[in-house]
């Protein structure tokens, strides 16, 4: 069968970043037959006229639920399909649930060739993952430095501030109270907006 | 001294009980410190409460039975000791399969057999006419909603697996997908029937409760081995649980539960859609027309709270009938075991006392449910993957 060659893979993810990284490390490590999935409609029958080996989906895509239908008796299933985390696997699905992401196998696929699919993907889903944080820590660091630039600005004309001293009084405010200065600066924004 | 505790759930009204009991502090009252956690698929919710993300999870009732059975996927014993909701679901049908069944019925719109017959001709008429077969949406393969859809058709003379599509879709796209024409139909809990019918692209054709008059719909889920080893922590959610049904069960209650339920990081859909279901009272065609029952969805009251393994045993029985899994006796025994009134009579002091006794499926077609005699119950059904 064909799997015995390099296995059909295909990626359900709407993340078109995320499906990317995950393509590349597919495709580096060998596997060279990938398909991206990202539109959910009909996803079912566009899965079956591709007719993978190995069925890889991100665990916040609702259409989860959707690829379960797979292990149903149907005459709309061609291949059988099977969790192939199986009660000997708990550390695999652990792993795989701890990074977000779920894998689906056709009957018949050897388990040891299977591994390194599902290895990878959850590397690269944890990577993602990371850089995803990363990402958010910056913006929401970046978010901050606006509402302390504003808070300060306010400060300084309505108490006739220097910078510094606006800065130095948010600083021990938030000290005082226990606060992030964020928060403060975020307070000071709010009731200007009321005060208006 | 608190129990930290983490809580999966899908965001639906059948989830009342348990997010009030958080939100309204019945948990915090008997010392958990709940985390609920909003997920966006049974399969996650399932994994999850299977490998121990979670510590207990609203689940589909059937999907509890399943992971006990091992069916479909890594066998997890399940222990279900508190019902979330009988009934509470409906069937959807677009405006042009509305008005076709309606120019094929012949008897009371409301009766689910004068409904089954008529989309029965209105089957046979597309297949004449070389029309593609229709399609349903449902939420899972092992859902409520994919039993009570194929039990109302298949009395009628249409076989769910030959005659039309049976798809599964997440109960948040049900409503794009009657609107794009990608469903004919679906039977979903709500708030979703709702939000169609208010998008004017869909006519709720049947409350569950037409079909099955008491229906298991959702249940707290916890691993067997977990409540074995705390009981106590159980017993405390159980009673919160208790405790938040009853709140939400008095009328003059329903508007803050409303309120509660519609929150963005619960269900996040308007509390006065939310409320329709609660009352029972739902616009049931873009008309205008409004519909009421007193059964539409039970959260606790005529104890539908307590678990009852005859429920369980029903919901075996039609996966066997649908060809998910054969029909034996020790799987049977084990499905009804995932029930467990003792639990929920320990957690409500009533421990000792004679089990409850079992209210009748009431099923609209076919003989009375016998749990002993699951083989003849199925017998009398035409239609099936199962045969004698």
């Amino acid at each position: 069968m064909s799997a015995e060659s390099s296995p059909k893979i295909v990626i359900v993810d709407e993340s078109p970043i995320r499906a990317a990284i995950l393509e590349e490390g597919l495709r580096e490590a060998g596997f060279t037959g990938v398909v991206h999935i990202s539109e959910m409609q009909s996803l079912l029958s566009r899965i079956y006229a591709l007719d993978p080996d190995v069925i890889l989906i991100d665990l916040e895509n609702p259409s989860r639920d959707v690829l379960e239908q797979m292990f149903q008796v149907s005459r709309a299933v061609r291949r059988p399909i099977a969790m192939f985390v199986d009660q000997s696997d708990a550390a695999s699905i652990q792993a795989s649930v701890d990074a977000g992401v779920s894998a689906y196998i056709v009957d018949g696929l050897k388990k040891e060739r299977i591994k390194p699919i599902l290895d990878l993907c959850i590397s690269r889903f944890n990577a993602f993952a990371k850089l995803q944080d990363e990402l958010d820590r910056t913006k929401s660091a970046l978010e901050e430095r606006k509402v302390i630039d504003r808070a300060k600005g306010i400060l300084m004309k309505v108490k006739g501030l220097t910078e510094d001293e606006a800065y130095v009084l948010m600083r021990s405010t938030a000290m005082r109270e226990k606060k992030k200065i964020g928060e403060i600066a975020q307070s000071i924004l709010t009731a200007s907006e009321l005060l208006k | 001294m608190t129990t930290p505790l983490h809580i999966g759930f899908i965001p639906l009204v059948d989830a009342s009980a348990l997010i009030v009991a958080v939100d309204k502090g019945f948990a915090a009252a008997e010392g958990l410190d709940v985390t609920l956690v909003r997920e966006v698929s049974w399969s996650n919710v399932r994994d999850k409460l299977n490998i121990g993300m979670f510590d207990a999870a609203h689940l589909l009732a059937p999907v509890a039975i399943a992971s006990s059975l091992g069916l479909g996927h890594v066998k997890v014993s399940i222990a279900a000791p508190f019902n979330l909701g009988l009934n509470g679901n409906a069937i959807t049908v677009s405006p042009a399969l509305h008005a076709a069944i309606m120019g094929e019925i012949d008897g009371n719109p409301l009766d689910p057999m004068a409904t089954a017959l008529a989309l029965a001709r209105v089957v046979a008429a597309r297949r004449k006419a070389g029309a593609e077969p229709l399609t349903f949406g449902m939420t899972f393969p092992f859902s409520t909603h994919n039993y009570q859809l194929r039990f109302w058709m298949a009395a009628g003379g249409v076989d769910p697996d030959e005659d039309v599509h049976m798809v599964v879709l997440p109960p948040p796209y049900m409503v794009d997908s009657l609107a794009n024409g990608h469903v004919d139909a679906f039977c979903v809990g709500a708030p979703w029937n709702s939000v169609a019918v208010d998008l004017g692209i869909g006519h709720i054709l049947h409350f569950v409760s037409d079909i099955l008059v008491h229906a298991v719909e959702k249940v707290l889920a916890v691993r067997q081995d977990w409540a074995e080893k705390n009981p106590d922590v159980l017993a405390a959610l159980v009673r919160a649980h208790i405790r938040a049904a009853a709140f939400i069960e008095q009328p003059e209650n329903r508007a803050e539960t409303a309120r509660i339920l519609a929150q963005p990081e619960r269900i996040g859909v308007a509390a006065e859609v939310i409320q329709r279901t609660l009352d029972g009272r739902l616009k049931v065609s873009p008309d205008g027309t409004r519909r009421e029952s007193s059964r539409y969805l039970l959260v606790g009251r005529e104890d539908a709270a307590r678990p009852d393994p005859v429920q369980a045993a029903w919901l075996y029985a039609q996966m066997v009938r649908w060809g998910q899994t054969a029909l034996q006796p020790d799987a049977l025994r084990t499905a009804m075991g995932v029930f467990r009134p003792d639990l929920f009579d320990t957690a409500a002091g009533q421990a000792g006392k004679a089990t409850g006794v079992s209210k009748p499926i009431g099923a609209f077609a076919g003989p009375a449910f016998d749990p002993a005699d699951i083989a003849g119950h199925l017998a009398a059904f035409r239609i099936g993957y199962w045969k004698p």
